[in-house]
């Protein structure tokens, strides 16, 4: 049985095998300034260090229920998001902190929400799996696995029915493409012409199964190719490559109105959640592998050395500074206080929160 | 005043609706070119054209989903479900999405969303086409439901449904679709909560929503002319919000009480509301609560046996000869 047999998903290869001159020729990142290019750079570590020290405090029981940690993809949230329109919007999954980030929350209101605290993003009331900030026009952070594919359709449709200029990025996990939701989904966007790109961040595995034992039909581009939607394959090791084939997407939409299902080669290196076991169904080596050969920071750093854009000094500081952030942030969290008891009972109706404006009688809630 | 049908004031309100905001669009599968599977949504097509009525594949999932989406970002979908019964393909989007995001967001989403359709059994459809979740749906915060039974009551709810900036459930009835009923030319809403005493009483208080309530007016028809009981007639109209005050204040008055549902007994919305009456009124009653609701079992197609499943006005006045 497949199922007793540690599955070595994917033989990583080295640096040298990416066709790094290519991607960095594509107009979106021709037009990037050495700051921007560092700014990006920022972004990633950001995240990792971001990831690193959260699950400090997890292993410290400051952070109650699941972590589900983005260390290994950083270069797939930050290149996305990093090409995105003005009014473009994002949606994902529950592995979101990176996403959050990326959108430009502030690591403070992100570990304070981790924290249960009332300073968090969302008053300690989504937690982990559930950030939101739409004022960055990012809508979460959803808990059930494909669940927001659905909500990603919606929003293109409401720029659409507005029509704006503008698309939604729809993050989704490699499992997630085997929800009925999705599928549905994939046919709406295609049949309605909705501006949506679905990047489907492949790292391997849905939990603890490999994607060769959860999807037949490999590649998962595929599964756009019944609906006829434009898909791409992209290695989301190489930030340059993230950028390229999403603003290639992000085009489709807005010229064409058109969604497009980009799959991202990408891998996670710390366990599903952090509590669940790592070892059952793959092996150290693999993730080690992955570390030393595939690392989306790593390579990044070495690109721009290469384009001497940044020398290790620099890199070094950049590192120092965030790591100071991180744990800023966690200090933040930690100190702030826990939502008062009357959190409990609101914004559950926008009625009851605005009761100057409120139309309807009688009880709500029935304590 | 016109006398229309409760079909015909469904659309009406979704059409004035749709003229006053330019926000609110209406999807749902063959609510467009068919015309509407129970031809709620006639001539809408031909009035607001296809950007705004919407024929979906059949797709719950996907379609209450964008629903909910597209309500996050300001517009107002009204979702239409040819059966309640098939929102359990798409519970996830309901349960899940609409109902927890305002929260789990902190209060920085609201989901103004209309989900509506019919909800009921004794059309001989069998189980999975009658069921009425109307419990599940008040058992979750986060989601409004209400009930209307009469034409007035679903053209003056449904316009509230679609003005409020939560999710607001709205449970229709096939066997209502063709009832028809006195309804203003003016425009008039309907405030979500308020329940409604459709016949003033004295001795006894039977207390229903939807269809239930039609019941117990020829209930207590029954009643009146059998054995000289002059029954109330509780419309909740809306059971979340729910109009707690009336409800109390029929029971204080009466001091006996039959609820009335065509849902199903266990965990059902009547059992949240005995609870309430003998927490509020208990020195009022002079019986305990009864409770008529359709018989705990799937929903059986063989009419005539449905017939006996679901309450009727026999059943429900030899309940009410019980307690008096």
């Amino acid at each position: 049985m497949a199922t007793k047999t540690k599955v070595n998903r994917r033989k990583p290869g080295n640096v040298a095998e990416f066709d790094i001159r290519s991607c960095a020729q594509a107009k979106v990142n021709k037009a990037l300034a050495a700051d921007d290019k560092i700014a990006l750079y920022r972004r990633m570590v950001a995240i990792r260090r971001f990831e690193e020290r959260s699950l400090r405090a997890y292993q410290q029981g400051k952070i109650a229920g699941f972590l589900h940690l983005y260390i290994g993809q950083e270069a797939v949230a930050t290149g996305a998001v990093s090409v995105m329109g003005a009014e473009d919007q994002v949606i994902t999954a529950y592995r979101d902190h990176g996403h959050a980030l990326a959108c430009g929350m502030g690591m403070r209101e992100c570990m304070a929400e981790l924290f249960g605290k009332t300073t968090g993003c969302c008053k300690g009331k989504g937690g982990s799996m559930h950030l939101f900030a739409p004022e960055k026009r990012f809508w979460g952070g959803h808990g059930i696995v494909a669940g927001q594919t659905p909500l990603g359709a919606g929003i293109a449709f409401a720029l659409k029915y507005q029509q704006k200029r503008a698309c939604c990025l729809c993050f989704l996990g490699d499992g997630a493409t085997n929800q009925g939701a999705f599928y549905e989904s994939l046919n709406l966007a295609s049949l309605w012409d909705l501006p949506v790109v679905f990047i489907i961040e492949n790292n391997g595995y849905s939990m603890g199964t490999a994607v060769q034992r959860h999807s037949a039909g490999l590649p998962l581009t595929k599964r756009g190719t019944g609906v006829g939607m434009e898909s791409a394959t992209c290695n989301g090791h190489l930030i340059y490559e993230v950028r390229a084939k999403t603003a290639e997407a992000i085009a489709r939409a807005y010229d064409q109105s058109k969604p497009t299902l980009i799959e991202v080669d990408t891998y996670r290196y710390r366990g599903h959640s952090v509590s669940d076991p790592d070892q059952t169904y793959r092996t150290k080596k693999e993730v080690e592998d992955y570390r030393k050969n595939r690392d989306p920071i790593t390579i990044f750093r070495e690109i721009l050395r290469e384009e001497e854009v940044m020398n290790d000094e620099q890199a070094s500081s950049i590192d120092r500074e965030i790591r100071k952030a991180a744990e800023e942030a966690a200090r933040f969290a930690d100190e702030s206080p826990f939502p008062p008891t009357e959190e409990l009972t609101r914004d559950i109706y926008w009625e009851e929160d605005n009761p100057e404006e409120k139309t309807s009688r009688g009880t709500i809630f029935f304590n | 005043m016109a006398r229309i049908s409760y079909r015909e004031a469904i659309q009406q309100a979704l059409s004035e609706e749709m003229k006053r905001d330019g926000r609110v669009f209406l999807m749902g599968e063959e609510v467009a070119q068919f015309q509407g599977s129970y031809k709620v949504t006639e001539n809408l097509l031909e009035e607001f054209g296809s950007r705004r009525v919407i024929d979906t594949p059949i797709s719950e999932a996907g379609f209450a989903g964008i629903g909910v989406g597209a309500a996050m970002m300001g517009l107002r979908p009204v979702i239409e479900f040819m059966f309640w019964s098939f929102t359990y393909v798409a519970f996830d989007q309901v349960f899940n999405n609409a109902a927890n995001l305002r929260y789990m967001s902190g209060g920085l989403i609201n989901v103004p969303l209309v989900i509506r359709g019919p909800a009921n059994g004794g059309t001989g459809v069998g189980a999975t086409h009658s069921q009425t979740p109307e419990n599940f749906i008040a058992n979750t915060p986060g989601l409004k439901v209400v009930c209307p039974a009469t034409p007035y009551d679903v053209k003056g709810m449904m316009k509230s449904a679609i003005r409020d900036n939560d999710p607001v459930c709205v449970m229709e009835n096939t066997l209502l679709y063709n009832e028809q009923g006195e309804v203003p030319a003016d425009e008039y809403v309907i405030p979500l909560g308020l329940a409604d005493i459709k016949r003033k009483g004295t001795d006894i208080s039977l207390i229903a929503h939807g269809r239930s309530v039609i019941t117990c007016l020829k209930a207590a028809e029954i009643l009146e002319s059998e054995d000289e009981i002059n029954a109330e007639v509780v419309d909740l109209r809306s059971l979340r919000p729910l109009d707690t005050d009336t409800i109390i204040e029929s029971v204080k008055k009466t001091n006996r009480v039959v609820l009335v549902e065509e849902n199903k007994p266990f965990c059902g919305i009547d059992a949240q509301i005995a609870f309430m009456i003998q927490d509020r009124a208990f020195d009022w009653l002079d019986a305990p609560v009864k409770r008529v609701s359709s018989i705990d079992a799937p929903q059986i197609y063989s009419m005539p046996l449905e017939k006996l499943q679901i309450p009727d006005a026999q059943r429900v006045a030899r309940t009410a000869r019980e307690i008096i």
